[in-house]
C-alpha cells in the first residue's frame, strides 16, 4: 500500500532502512513499524505484515531523533531573532526531535510561569520536544537563587545562567546543592569575566595580528576547575556547556576519573573551525567561547571520541543580519547551528574515521538526552517514534538563505558538507522533509 | 609601478615595491613644502571624505592638509553629530556617503577591521587612518620615511619599538613595513602590554629596556594610554617611567647615532622624558611634516596617479597651482 506524506496514517511501516541504534549502524536493511506515534516493532529484514502503508526508505539511515541540549530560541523578548516556532522548524530540519532551551530570554526564565509559557508555545508548534532550563539566579544577575523547586515542578530540566557565568562561588555552590536534591544538572557557562575582560576572540596569534582583544583559554579553564571542585564538594551534577579548550578537556577527564558527577558538551564549530576563520573580521565567526586553535580542536575531538565529552550540542544562537553586520568587536556573540550540526559532524568526524556513524548518532541522541535525564533519544520497541532518515552520501553546500531558522548567522555558508537529513519524524509524524 | 589595490588598509597588504613607490612619491611631494605656494592641482575636481568616527587631531589635520595641497574637494565627517550616534550602522552610513558619488574616503574607527569592511563595501578608495589596534599604515609609512631620510637603506638596521604593543596599531604597521624593507624590529614593554604572539608577526620581544635599546639605530616610542592603568595593565605612571621610560640615561646605552621617534601625542615624563622629547636626538616634528607628504603620496597613487610623472617630477615637473 502506498504511503502518503500528505495524509499520515496512524499505523505504517518504514521499510528498507539501515537502523542505527545503541551506537551501531545495521549493515543490512531493516524496518520500523510505527503505530499511534510509538515504535511497535523494528529490526532487520522485512516486516511480516503486508497490509500496512509502506514508506520505502531507499536504504537511508534511520536513527533516533537527535537531541540538542543547548539552544537559544529567543522567545520571549527577541522574536526578531527566533521564536519557539521557527526554532523548532530549524531543529526539525536538522534532524532534531528534542531540544533544551537556555533561559537567557528577555525577561529570563527565572520563575515558573515562564517555564510553562515556553512549554505551551512548544506544544502549540508541535515540531519538536522542548525542554526548558531555568536561570540559576533571578534576572540572571548572579546574586539570588531562583525558586529551584517550583521551577522543576513547572518543567525545568536543569539550571543555568548561560550567556553569562556565575561569578559568585557561593551562589554556584548553593545551586549545585539545591539541584542535586531535585535530581537535575547545573550547567556552567565557564568564563571568568575578570580574565575574559573585553575579549572578543581567542587570545593568540590572530587576535594579536588583527588587533582584537583576546579571550584567553584561562578564562574558561579556571572557571571549569572551580565548578568541578564545587561539584566534587557538593555531590551535585555539573554540566559543562560548550567546552572549547584542551585544558578544560583535561580538567573534566581527571574529575570524571575521580568520580565527580560532570557531564559536558562540545559544539560542531569548536570541533571544526579555528581562530584563523576571523581573519577577515567577519562576525559570523564571533562566538563565546571563541574559536580556538588546532590543538584545542584536536583535544575536544579526542574528548568526544573518548567519551570525556558526552555529546554534541549546537549552542544555536540566532542573531539578526543587522547585528551581524556590525564591526567584529561590536557584534553579538553566537552562531546558528541546528541545520548544519549533523552534516558538519558527519563530514569532519565520521568521514575522517574519528567516529563511526553509529557513535556519532548516539552522541547526538541518547547520550545527549542522558546528560539532562531526558526521556528521549532512543529508538526502541514501545518507545516514541522520534526518528530521522539520513543520507550519509549526499553532498551539499550550505546556503544561509535556505535555512529554516529566522536567522542566517551560520559560519558554514558555502561549506561543502557530506550527509543530509532527508526527513524527521516526531511521534510518528513528519516534521521535516527534504525539499519541502 | 602603481598600487595593486584601490584601498590602503594596512602595510601587511603592501609589497616592498609598493612601499618604496609610496615613499619615493612622498619624497617628491615633500619638495612642494619648500615652495612659496604649497599646492598642486593633481586632485582638482575629486572629492575626498574624511570619515573620522574616532577622535583624532593630528592625523585628521595631516590628511586634510594633504588633500588641500592636492587641490581635492574635501568633506569632514564629524562623528559626534553623525547618524552613527543615532544607531545607524556603519554600512548604512557608508552606503549613503557612496550614493553622494565621492572618490575617496579616509576612515578612522575604533573597531579593527572597519577600514577593510568599508573597502569591501564601497567602490571609492578607502584609506585606513587607524582602525582600533589593527593598523595605521600612513603612520607606519611616515615613520619609515623619516628613518630612511636619516639612515638610507633600512636593510639590517635595528628599530626598537617601546610601549603598549598590544594596543598599538602603529606598532603593527611598523613591524610589517620595516621587516619588508629588511630592518630588524625589537619590541619592548611590560609583559602585560606585549602579546607573546607578536613575535610571529616578525618582531623580537625583549622586556629589558637597556638590552632592547643597546644596538638600536632608532627608538620608536609609543604613547601609553593612561586610562589603561585602571585596568591593572601596569602599576602606574611612575613605575612605567622607571622601567620603560626613555630618558637621557637610557640614551646613554644606545649608539651615539641612534635617534628617537614618537607618533604623538606624548605623555611627557611617562614614556618619554621632556629632556629627550625636546633633545637633539628626537625627530618627532620631522615625522609630522613627513606625514603630510606620505598622505599626499598615498592619495595621489590611489587616485590613479603615475609615480613616473613625479620622478624628479614633484621636484621639478609637478605644476604648481596657478
Amino acid at each position: 500500500m502506498e504511503w502518503s506524506w500528505k495524509r499520515i496514517p496512524a499505523e505504517y511501516l518504514v521499510a528498507n532502512v539501515r537502523l542505527c541504534r545503541d551506537g551501531k549502524l545495521a549493515d543490512r536493511p531493516g524496518f520500523l513499524h510505527v503505530q499511534k506515534g510509538l515504535v511497535a516493532a523494528l529490526g532487520p529484514g522485512a516486516p511480516s505484515r503486508e497490509d500496512l502503508p509502506v514508506l520505502d526508505g531507499g536504504g537511508l539511515v534511520c536513527a533516533p531523533g537527535l537531541v540538542d541540549v543547548h539552544v537559544h530560541f529567543r522567545e520571549p523578548g527577541q522574536e526578531e531573532k527566533e521564536t519557539i516556532a521557527t526554532g523548532s522548524r530549524s531543529a526539525a530540519a536538522g534532524g532534531f526531535t528534542a531540544v533544551v532551551t537556555m533561559p537567557n530570554t528577555r525577561p529570563p526564565v527565572d520563575h515558573a510561569p515562564m517555564v510553562r509559557y515556553i512549554l505551551d508555545r512548544a506544544q502549540e508548534t508541535g515540531l519538536c520536544r522542548v525542554f526548558p532550563t531555568a536561570a540559576i539566579s533571578r534576572g540572571q544577575e548572579g546574586e539570588t537563587l531562583t525558586e529551584f523547586g517550583d521551577l522543576v515542578k513547572a518543567g525545568a530540566v536543569g539550571f543555568t545562567d548561560d550567556g553569562r557565568p556565575v561569578m559568585h562561588g557561593k551562589l554556584m555552590q548553593f545551586a549545585l546543592q539545591y539541584a542535586r536534591v531535585l535530581g537535575v544538572p547545573v550547567t556552567c557557562h565557564a568564563e571568568d569575566l575578570t580574565l575574559a575582560g573585553k575579549g572578543v576572540m581567542h587570545a593568540g596569534y590572530w587576535s594579536t595580528k588583527l588587533g582584537l582583544a583576546g579571550l584567553p583559554r584561562l578564562a574558561e579553564d579556571v572557571m571549569v576547575f572551580r565548578d568541578v571542585e564545587l561539584a566534587r564538594a557538593t555531590g551535585g551534577h555539573l554540566h559543562v556547556a560548550h567546552v572549547s579548550t584542551k585544558g578544560t578537556v583535561e580538567i573534566i577527564r581527571r574529575a570524571r576519573e575521580q568520580g565527580v558527577h560532570v557531564t559536558a558538551e562540545v559544539t560542531p564549530h569548536h570541533l571544526t573551525l579555528d581562530h584563523s576563520c576571523c581573519r577577515d573580521f567577519s562576525p559570523l565567526y564571533k562566538m563565546s567561547p571563541p574559536l580556538r586553535e588546532q590543538e584545542d580542536i584536536e583535544a575536544v575531538t579526542q574528548g568526544l571520541v573518548d567519551g570525556v565529552l558526552d555529546c554534541v550540542a549546537t549552542d544555536h544562537a540566532p542573531h539578526t543580519a543587522m547585528e551581524k553586520e556590525l564591526m567584529f568587536d561590536q557584534a553579538p556573540f553566537g552562531v546558528v547551528g541546528l541545520e548544519t550540526a549533523l552534516a558538519v559532524c558527519h563530514t569532519h568526524l565520521v568521514r575522517t574515521g574519528r567516529l563511526s556513524l553509529g557513535q556519532l548518532m548516539e552522541k547526538m541522541s541518547s547520550r545527549a538526552a542522558e546528560t539532562y535525564g531526558l526521556p528521549c533519544g532512543r529508538l526502541e520497541e514501545g518507545g516514541e517514534a522520534d526518528f530521522l532518515l539520513f543520507d550519509p552520501d549526499e553532498e551539499w553546500t550550505v546556503q544561509p538563505e535556505a535555512l529554516r531558522s529566522m536567522s542566517r548567522n551560520t559560519p558554514y555558508g558555502g561549506h561543502k558538507l557530506a550527509g543530509r537529513v532527508k526527513a524527521t519524524f516526531l511521534r510518528g509524524r513528519p516534521t521535516y522533509r527534504d525539499g519541502e | 609601478m602603481i598600487l595593486r589595490s584601490k584601498d590602503l588598509i594596512g602595510l601587511e597588504d603592501l609589497s616592498r615595491e609598493e612601499i618604496l613607490t609610496i615613499l619615493e612619491a612622498a619624497e617628491a611631494f615633500r619638495t612642494i613644502f619648500d615652495r612659496p605656494v604649497r599646492k598642486v592641482p593633481i586632485m582638482r575636481g575629486r572629492t575626498v571624505v574624511n570619515f573620522f568616527v574616532e577622535p583624532s587631531t593630528r592625523t585628521r589635520i595631516s590628511f586634510e592638509l594633504a588633500e588641500k595641497r592636492l587641490s581635492a574637494d574635501i568633506v569632514n565627517f564629524d562623528a559626534s553629530n553623525s547618524s552613527l550616534k543615532k544607531g545607524e550602522t556603519l554600512r548604512d552610513t557608508a552606503e549613503n556617503i557612496q550614493a553622494m558619488k565621492i572618490d575617496m574616503i579616509v576612515v578612522r574607527h575604533s573597531s579593527p577591521g572597519a577600514a577593510a569592511y568599508l573597502g569591501r563595501v564601497l567602490k571609492a578608495s578607502v584609506i585606513n587612518a587607524g582602525d582600533g589596534a589593527h593598523e595605521h599604515p600612513t603612520q607606519g609609512l611616515l615613520d619609515i620615511m623619516t628613518m630612511r631620510q636619516r639612515l638610507g637603506d633600512l636593510a639590517g638596521r635595528k628599530v626598537t619599538i617601546i610601549g603598549d604593543i598590544a594596543q598599538s596599531r602603529v606598532a603593527r604597521s611598523n613591524i610589517y613595513g620595516l621587516t619588508k624593507l629588511g630592518a630588524e624590529v625589537t619590541v619592548c614593554g611590560p609583559p602585560t602590554m606585549v602579546p607573546a604572539a607578536i613575535a610571529r608577526l616578525g618582531a623580537t620581544v625583549e622586556h629589558d629596556l637597556k638590552r632592547a635599546v643597546a644596538d638600536a639605530d632608532v627608538l620608536n616610542i609609543l604613547r601609553i594610554q593612561l586610562e589603561r592603568q585602571s585596568q591593572m595593565v601596569f602599576p602606574g605612571n611612575r613605575e612605567y617611567h622607571l622601567m620603560f621610560g626613555v630618558t637621557e640615561e637610557v640614551l646613554r646605552h644606545t649608539k651615539p647615532s641612534c635617534f628617537v621617534m614618537h607618533p604623538g601625542p606624548m605623555n611627557r615624563d611617562v614614556e618619554i622624558s621632556s629632556a629627550v622629547a625636546d633633545g637633539p636626538r628626537q625627530v618627532i616634528l620631522e615625522q609630522v611634516t613627513n606625514g603630510v607628504a606620505v598622505r599626499m603620496a598615498v592619495i595621489y597613487l590611489l587616485s590613479g596617479g603615475d609615480p613616473r610623472q613625479l620622478g624628479g617630477g614633484a621636484r621639478t615637473g609637478v605644476r604648481e597651482e596657478e
